[in-house]
């Protein structure tokens, strides 16, 4: 395919739509297919039929057109600059992750592997960056809970902070096996590590980290259900008590973007769990220019697996009281996390 | 509405607890040298964990709760006095709105008493299909309760299955009653209507699908670690103060006390003639509270098994005049409602209505012991506690 | 089986748990039980007064009730009448006029009534009684006892007027703080009825193939019933 000549600006312009549109539309399908047609069939019922005629798949686009032409209420005594400001830096954080996720050979929106990102012996930044990047909905969270001048907000907020933070090094402490068995950051490398594996001797198969890595796929998928609040680790949230926690004083498009944010991070989670343990984009046998047609197909298929085992744990379990949450996060998660990396750096240099 | 002047401290009793129920405390004492100030937290009255218009004032240092009010009287509905001015038919369709799970089984101890009174005993088969509609009703109740346990502790789906399950043993009471919540359906002196033709084989098939929907629970609830974890040494209560609260039902048994009315109490229906067994669990916790009901769920499937096996044939009503006028008299009948002891003393002056009546409601007494039960919890332990004790609204304000 | 309605004259028999609770308790309590009488096998025993919160004791220490089940008030003034004598207004009971009192009776207007039942043995409980004179309705509280007391005697205090020495918060429980009056009493009336008197029959459809019947009312949608016409 000959390359086309496309200016900085316009390639800027380009990628800033796409990814503006696939979070919203990643949001809308996890939220359709898991949380109100898996859910409720789960449940023994049917989940919404009418909207768009073929099993109601027009109901979260109706949804979201109900929330945009709501009022724009804010409590009387909230702060209102940081009240309006907490669910952009929510969404904000979401749209930062998917800029990194690869979804084909060439097909990425910043793949952060060349300068000034690769110098020497780095080759790219992917994995950092994304860790990083998910990690400032902290802040969204506890502004959203302080500004609403709720006492029902505030405990809510509180536990978010304290749950998310504890729950961040579990996530990290995952990759960081990952890490250290393919050599490099940068989550195109860590694809083609996998793609360019051998199984068993047969070359050209693949080479998924799970097989090795499934102790840092547990954590990770774990330590993703607390990042993103849902059940088992929902007290944030909490629906029978505190009655949607931090979020509770928000409504019409703010609480949108929440919404958006929560689902496009669990799309982004399942994206990087798929692409760091299940192979992302790549298939066997599959290269160059068909794997950048192919691959986002094969992304997304993954992704819907893993996000399938997410949602089923959240319709599954109770949830966690916050003291005992943390003590699974301090007391469990970070021990058996570090175990896992030294078991992966003395396997490493031994084979 | 009612002011906040909590009791002073020091006038709750004290009792000797073994200091080994409360040992989750000691991981809740921090900020102790930091005088953070208590925030007053205002629990309902409308909020989904009250399980209607209860409305809970706690004092919170925290996540901790240093003190607990119950404000209850939202659906207060003044009973006793409407009482006063009904006639007995009038009365049976009042009562059944007490406790609207299992309303059947309210009607029960108003119509013995009367029936005292008139010196009237109802025929067997009234008798038998009186027992077999309250123990329907209890299975009713205490599917809805393990499901929505499940949902105040955090786990959506078992609310949807003990929904699901319940609507068959509704639609049994409906096919026999005509109503599925309130089936005024006692008549002093007997039953209203005969069951309907296929009736027994189909009641036969729903109790065999609740034995099989209790198994479930089991594996989605009793067996989840989260569960346990959650419910287990939270909100015990000793068995000598629940005694003394008037804590009654499955929450005393769950505290290990072998008590169950119909076992224990002046015979009323035919419990006598059915083998079968109480539960008791020794620990007074959430948990046992939950385990209990489930045990009591299967045990009351069983009994109607029993009971359409050996039902007799023969009348439904006592000859009772068209103008039902009670003696003059006092009685005082209590039985074993799915919510605990349900009494009505009923005082009688020979006219066609009572000239008083005192109805002792199960959850009025459960209810009580909140603000001892609520000492020194966590917020998620207040709804996980609420949830375990079982009340309804309408039960506790009448 | 199906006797005929009317009660006979004697006290049913106690219970032989009963007529066991009440030896002891005529032991410890001697002079302090007024009157005692058997009630279709249970026995209700009227204390005076100023051994109110002895009998609790008594039955919690010596007789081994460790269950409260409620305590309750009564007030014997006779109810009043909303539907005229004779009239064949079956709608709410015509309660009779004269001052009657019940089971082991009773020195005046108001009493209360207590019930205490025992755990551990089968059908093991006393009903107590006692009265309290019109212009001094206080009692002790049997808080200290049975700590359930707490809310049954908010109750007689918010509904009768009843003032429990010793209890914490003697304070509304159902009704609103502001309520003024006892709505139990007697004297204070079912509003709802004086404001909107019962409106009998009203909209009666013949059922098919039967003539429409001449006295029942075919009231319009307000359901105006003129005066003079019975239900």
């Amino acid at each position: 395919m000959t390359a086309i000549e496309i200016g900085w600006g316009t390639t800027l312009a380009i990628k800033t739509v796409i990814v503006l549109g696939i979070v919203p539309l990643t949001a809308l399908i996890l939220g359709y297919v898991f949380l109100l047609k898996m859910m409720s069939h789960m449940q023994s019922r049917l989940g919404p039929m009418d909207p768009g005629g073929f099993h109601g798949w027009y109901q979260l686009i109706g949804d979201g057109i109900k929330f945009l032409q709501k009022e724009d209420i804010m409590p009387g005594e909230a702060d209102r600059r940081v009240f309006a400001l907490a669910p952009a830096i929510v969404v904000l954080s979401t749209f930062l992750v998917f800029v990194v996720i690869p979804a084909g050979p060439r097909v990425s929106v910043a793949s952060l592997d060349s300068a000034p990102f690769a110098k020497g012996a780095f080759d790219g930044v992917g994995v950092f960056y994304a860790l990083a990047v998910s990690s400032l909905s902290v802040i969204g969270v506890l502004m959203a809970g302080w500004a609403s001048s709720n006492k029902y907000a505030l405990l809510g907020a509180l536990r978010a902070a304290a749950q998310l933070i504890a729950y961040e090094l579990p996530l990290v402490l995952a990759v960081v096996g990952v890490v250290i068995q393919t050599g490099t950051m940068s989550l195109q490398g860590i694809v083609s590590f996998q793609q360019h594996g051998s199984l068993f001797g047969w070359s050209g198969v693949g080479f998924p980290l799970i097989l090795t890595q499934f102790v840092g796929f547990a954590l990770f998928m774990v330590a993703a259900q607390a990042e993103l609040t849902q059940p088992p680790f929902d007290m944030p949230v909490a629906e029978s008590e505190l009655v949607a926690g931090y979020m509770v004083e928000y409504t019409g498009f703010r609480f949108l973007f929440f919404f958006i944010g929560e689902f496009g991070t669990a799309f982004a989670f399942a994206a990087l769990a798929a692409t760091l343990f299940l192979g992302g984009w790549s298939v066997p046998w599959v290269h160059g220019t068909a794997a950048d047609f192919l691959g986002p197909v094969v992304l997304f298929a993954k992704v819907m697996f893993v996000a399938f085992l997410m949602f089923w744990a959240r319709f599954t379990y109770p949830r966690f009281r916050e003291d005992q949450l943390q003590a699974i996060a301090w007391k469990w998660l970070i021990p058996v996390a570090l175990a896992n990396i030294l078991l992966t750096g003395v396997l490493k240099v031994a084979f | 509405m009612t002011t906040t002047n909590l009791p002073p401290p020091g006038d709750l009793p004290e009792i000797a607890v073994d200091p080994a129920a409360f040992r989750h405390l000691a991981d809740a004492q921090v900020n102790v040298e930091l005088d953070t100030g208590d925030m007053v937290l205002n629990i309902g009255p409308q909020h989904p964990a009250t399980h209607g218009t209860l409305r809970l004032v706690v004092r919170l240092d925290g996540e901790r709760v240093v003190s607990a009010d119950p404000i209850i009287g939202y659906m207060h509905r003044g009973y006793e006095k409407l009482t006063e001015f009904r006639t007995y038919p009038q009365i049976t369709t009042l009562i059944n709105r007490i406790d609207w799970l299992s309303s059947f089984a309210n009607e029960v101890p108003f119509i013995e008493a009367a029936e005292h009174l008139m010196a009237i005993e109802a025929p067997p088969r009234a008798q038998y299909l009186r027992t077999i509609l309250t123990e329907l009703s209890r299975i009713a109740t205490f599917l809805l309760f393990l499901g929505e346990m499940g949902l105040q502790v955090g786990a959506i789906t078992p609310a949807f299955y003990g929904f699901r399950d319940r609507e068959y043993v509704l639609n049994l009471i409906e096919a026999v009653t005509g109503g599925r919540f309130h089936p005024n359906f006692n008549r002093i002196g007997g039953i209203k209507d005969d069951l309907p033709w296929g009736w027994i084989s189909e009641c036969r098939g729903v109790m065999n699908k609740t034995l099989a929907s209790c198994d479930e629970f089991d594996d989605l609830v009793v067996g989840n670690p989260i569960f346990q974890k959650r419910t287990r040494s939270i909100g015990i209560i000793p068995r000598e103060l629940g005694a003394a609260y008037g804590v009654s039902g499955s929450n005393l048994r769950a505290s290990g006390v072998d008590w169950d009315l119909r076992r224990d109490g002046p015979k009323y229906l035919v419990y006598d003639e059915l083998d079968w067994q109480v539960w008791t669990h020794p620990d007074g916790d959430s948990f046992s509270r939950y385990w209990v009901r489930l045990q009591e769920t299967r045990e009351s499937a069983r009994m109607v098994l029993q009971m359409l096996d050996q039902m007799p044939s023969g009348p439904l009503m006592a000859k009772v005049p068209r103008i039902i006028k009670v003696p003059e008299g006092e009685v005082f009948v209590n039985t074993e409602n799915p919510l605990g002891e349900m009494g009505y003393y009923v005082i009688s002056k020979g006219a066609t209505g009572p000239f008083r009546t005192k109805i002792r409601s199960a959850s009025f007494s459960n209810v009580s012991i909140l603000p001892w039960l609520l000492r020194g919890v966590y917020v998620p332990d207040i709804v996980t506690i609420l949830a375990s004790l079982y009340f309804i609204l309408g039960d506790i304000d009448r | 089986m199906a006797d005929s309605p009317v009660a006979t004259e004697e006290v049913p028999a106690l219970r032989e748990q009963a007529a066991d609770a009440l030896t002891r308790l005529q032991a410890e309590l001697d002079d302090a039980i007024v009157e005692h009488a058997g009630m279709f096998g249970d026995v209700v025993v009227r204390v005076r007064r100023d051994a109110w919160r002895r009998s609790a004791q008594v039955c919690k220490d010596g007789l081994g009730c460790d269950y409260l089940s409620f305590i309750a008030g009564i007030d014997w003034m006779p109810t009043p009448a909303v539907v005229e004598e004779g009239s064949g207004d079956t709608s709410a009971p015509a309660q009779p006029k004269d001052q009657t009192y019940g089971v082991a009776g009773s020195d005046g207007r108001y009493q209360l009534l207590a019930l205490v039942e025992s755990t551990r043995r089968q059908s093991w409980r006393v009903i107590l009684k006692t009265d309290l004179p019109d212009d001094d309705l206080h009692a002790e509280s049997w808080v200290s006892l049975y700590p359930g007391a707490d809310w049954h005697e908010r109750e007689a205090w918010e509904m009768y007027g009843f003032v429990f020495d010793g209890h914490p918060s003697l304070r509304h429980l159902y009704l609103p703080s502001e309520f003024e009056g006892h709505p139990l009493r007697k004297d204070y009336p079912l509003l709802a009825r004086e404001v909107k008197p019962w409106p009998g029959l009203v909209d009666v459809e013949p059922m098919p193939g039967e003539p429409a019947d001449d006295d029942a009312p075919t009231g319009t949608e307000t359901g105006a019933i003129e005066a003079g016409e019975s239900a």
